[in-house]
């Protein structure tokens, strides 16, 4: 191994060590309650970008996989599932949907994809709106057992699984396919890429995790509302989170999750509430009028002119 | 009883048919002109209805008769839009420019509600004059003045679009421009402003549709992006830069709608997006588009 996998290796074995003793160091709910929503928001957002940046087909209907996976896991949990199994049921859910949807999905191309999928979530929120139009609220009995370290662990273990998964994908033949359709769909198939497979492959992955994301969400929250798990907020809230931090790479998106709840926290304490979306919504239009690569390249711009001056 | 009453649903599917078809042909002109996919279209119609609120509760002045000045200022607004933000894509190759315009709008998407509740509070609202509730019979199906006049001026609107665009120079250079911009230029048609007049047009239709919209329905801020799908529906299905047709299509839709909710219940809102799906499904490329 290079001294720099090693600096690399050494790094994140110091960064896990840390994540898995805060809950040892500090019981404080709001900090436990912000590291569980960053790694919520992370799940979400590299689960997006698997479809809609490393296969680049841009898929709006990602809060119908997250709405689908909360209210598995929600009721099979409810209902006496061992968590563990509830989490894999709200995944396999979502991924089931995706795969039936999927051959439909994929013969549309362009915005006729863009605009099928987010109608496609949209007909999926009225429909679950209208069937379950009561809020699921925790029982009593667990409600007093509440606490937020299990919430903060598994948050934790899935946000780990999600990022294992695209360092795979980043360096294994399977994401360089992805990589090769979003690049040129047509050159890709000409060079033995069996196009539609890796599609397809790339939608049930982002998909199981995306309906991972809507379990934790299911197992965080005290009261949910189905209306509001398949809420397109989901799918915008992921789309700007990995635009604003780099789309398509490993660090850009839990970059963007770190500075989007965090701003997101500041700024509903001090200004009146909403006011974060707005300046998000800026944030966005600049990132993709003028830094097309995220705050990643942004950092890439300032290490190398830092490098230059160091040089010169 | 039963007749009468899917009549008279069937008059206010048209009614309602007129305004998704107004909504659309803004959103069809821009797409079809420039290929930019405005998916902030349904915020434009809601600031247009906001506008129409303030001639009406601040200077009480009918609504109606406040539609030329909405659209001015909304035409104004499309043009800060375009100059300021879409004009950086507008040169661009198809692809690319359809992906970043999108992410462009969806941005403003974010920010218009926010400024809208911030202006107007999260309150339902309605601009309601005098004549709002009134209506008339014809055969035992009663007609609101409102309604119809919405229905007046969609018609008025488009029919002069329809004029604009086909006896015009402007509407020429339009359309040149749409076949293809680069030859369109060469044969010293002005394509920057082409596309800056075209953009705020669509922007100040759209603002034209707010208002109408707001004169029978309670307006929120949040309101712009059941009408930016509704808008999208109809344009796929009417095919894309089909101006009269987007007025049909959506008078189709408005008039499946209406007569669907007597049996559909709360699920009418699904019944053009599932109607879309299915047509998406077999024609992937849209119900007029080519292959």
């Amino acid at each position: 191994m290079s001294s720099k996998g090693k600096k690399y290796s050494s790094i994140t074995i110091i960064v896990i060590a840390i994540l898995i003793s805060i809950p040892l160091m500090t019981q404080r709910s709001d900090v436990l309650t912000w590291f569980t929503l960053t790694f919520l928001y992370i799940i979400l957002a590299h689960s997006w970008n698997i479809i809609g940046g490393f296969t680049g087909q841009q898929n709006l209907g990602h809060a119908a996989f997250f709405g689908l996976g909360a209210m598995t896991v929600r009721y099979a949990w409810l209902s006496g599932v061992p968590l563990p199994l509830a989490l894999l049921l709200g995944g396999l859910s979502a991924t089931l949907f995706a795969l039936i949807i999927g051959f439909p999905a994929f013969r549309l191309k362009g915005i006729y994809f863009v605009i099928g999928t987010l109608v496609m979530a949209e007909v999926l929120r009225i429909i679950f709106d209208v069937l379950f139009p009561r809020a699921s609220v925790l029982p009593t009995k667990m409600l007093g057992s509440y606490n937020m370290n299990s919430r903060y662990y598994l948050s934790l273990i899935v946000m780990g699984l999600m990022v294992a998964v695209i360092l795979w994908l980043s360096r294994s033949r399977c994401g360089m396919a992805m990589m090769s359709v979003r690049e040129d769909a047509d050159a890709a198939e000409a060079s033995g890429i069996d196009t539609q497979k890796y599609k397809l492959f790339a939608f049930a992955l982002s998909t199981f995790f995306c309906g991972l994301a809507g379990g934790v969400f299911a197992y965080y929250s005290v009261a949910v509302l189905a209306n509001s798990l398949f809420s397109p907020e989901w799918t915008f809230d992921a789309l700007i989170i990995v635009f604003v931090g780099g789309v398509g790479t490993i660090l850009g998106p839990i970059i963007g999750s770190v500075f989007f709840v965090l701003l997101k926290q500041l700024l509903s304490l001090y200004l009146p509430g909403g006011i974060h979306v707005t300046v998000f919504g800026v944030l966005f239009i600049l990132v993709v009028l003028f830094l097309p690569g995220g705050l990643i390249q942004l950092m890439e711009i300032i290490r190398s002119r830092i490098s230059l001056l160091r040089s010169s | 009883m039963t007749l009468a009453f899917i009549t008279q649903s069937l008059v206010s599917g048209i009614n309602v048919g007129a305004l998704y078809g107004l909504t659309a042909v803004g959103l069809s002109l821009v797409f079809g002109v420039m290929k930019i996919l405005n998916v902030a279209h349904g915020e434009f119609i809601m600031i247009g209805a906001y506008a129409g609120f303030w001639l009406f509760t601040l200077l009480d002045c009918d609504p109606f008769l406040g539609l030329p000045l909405v659209g001015i200022a909304l035409f104004l607004l499309g043009m800060i839009c375009y100059k300021v933000l879409f004009s950086h894509v507008a040169k661009f190759v198809e692809e690319v420019k359809l992906k970043n315009s999108l992410l462009i709008a969806f941005g403003l998407f974010l920010i218009f509600p926010q400024i809208a509740q911030t202006l107007w509070t999260g309150d339902e609202r309605a601009i309601s004059p005098a004549y709002s509730g009134e209506s008339f019979a014809v055969l035992g199906i009663r007609i609101g003045y409102v309604p119809l006049g919405a229905l007046l001026v969609a018609v008025v609107v488009i029919l002069g679009l329809h004029l604009l665009l086909n006896k015009t120079y402007y509407g020429k250079a339009v359309r040149a421009t749409s076949e293809n911009w680069r030859a369109a230029k060469l044969m010293g048609i002005n394509v920057e402003r082409t596309y800056m007049v075209t953009f705020s047009l669509g922007v100040a239709i759209a603002g034209i549709a707010g208002v109408l919209i707001g004169l029978t329905q309670a307006l929120m801020p949040a309101m712009g992006m059941e009408w930016t799908i509704k808008a999208l529906i109809v344009v796929l299905l009417a095919g894309i830069g089909s101006i009269p047709g987007a007025f049909f299509a959506g008078i189709i839709l408005g008039v499946v709608e209406a007569v669907s909710a007597i049996w559909m219940g709360p699920y009418t809102v699904a019944v053009g997006m599932v109607i879309l799906l299915v047509i998406l499904m077999f024609r992937p490329q849209g119900l007029f588009g080519k292959a």
